[in-house]
């Protein structure tokens, strides 16, 4: 999993099926020490908020399974919000 | 997933088996800010309504393929949706 800062969010309104009803967020990706490393769009599923340091799955399977689905081209899910690194 | 702006199609007619009907489109991936980033792809339009010019976000690699009605096909980018905002925190733009 990837640690992420909550950059903004993506509005979508026309998109593959899956993706319909589903919060996109833009996410930094971080390192431990807060630096910026690239960024990824991921499915928020916690409720995370802009400004909030997340964690990012980002592998297919595991993010299938998430929304208990077999198929769909999902891969980067926000699975959890960090409260501290230490 | 990242977000792409549309510069261009391809047309190929002779493909592998599995994409056919499939419309290629050149994408050049973009920073948060909509910059360029990086050298553009072909990605395959899984949305069908994406063209020139448009602002989308795209998904790479196995999760490319699971976006077209055939699922077991040679595409490793593909547009999933075309984007109307992107609202950042901090924009410089």
């Amino acid at each position: 999993m990837k640690l992420a800062q909550v950059a903004g969010t993506v509005v979508s309104p026309i998109s593959h099926s899956f993706f319909e009803g589903q919060r996109l967020l833009l996410c930094d990706l971080v390192d431990p020490d807060g630096s910026e490393n690239g960024y990824l769009i991921a499915v928020d599923v916690v409720d995370a908020g802009v400004g909030e340091r997340v964690l990012i799955c980002d592998e297919g399977t595991s993010a299938r399974q998430i929304f208990g689905i077999t198929t769909g081209p999902i891969r980067s899910v926000i699975v959890g919000i960090v409260d501290d690194v230490a | 997933m990242h977000l792409g702006r549309v510069i261009g199609r391809v047309v190929a007619t002779t493909r592998t088996g599995g994409l056919d009907g499939i419309k290629f489109l050149v994408v050049q991936p973009l920073d948060k800010y909509r910059h360029d980033e990086g050298t553009p792809v072909v990605a395959a339009d899984a949305v069908a309504m994406a063209g020139t010019g448009e602002l989308v976000y795209y998904v790479a690699s196995r999760e490319a393929a699971e976006a077209l009605p055939e699922r077991f096909v040679a595409v490793d980018h593909a547009i999933v949706g075309l984007v109307d905002q992107v609202t950042l925190s901090e924009d410089p733009a």
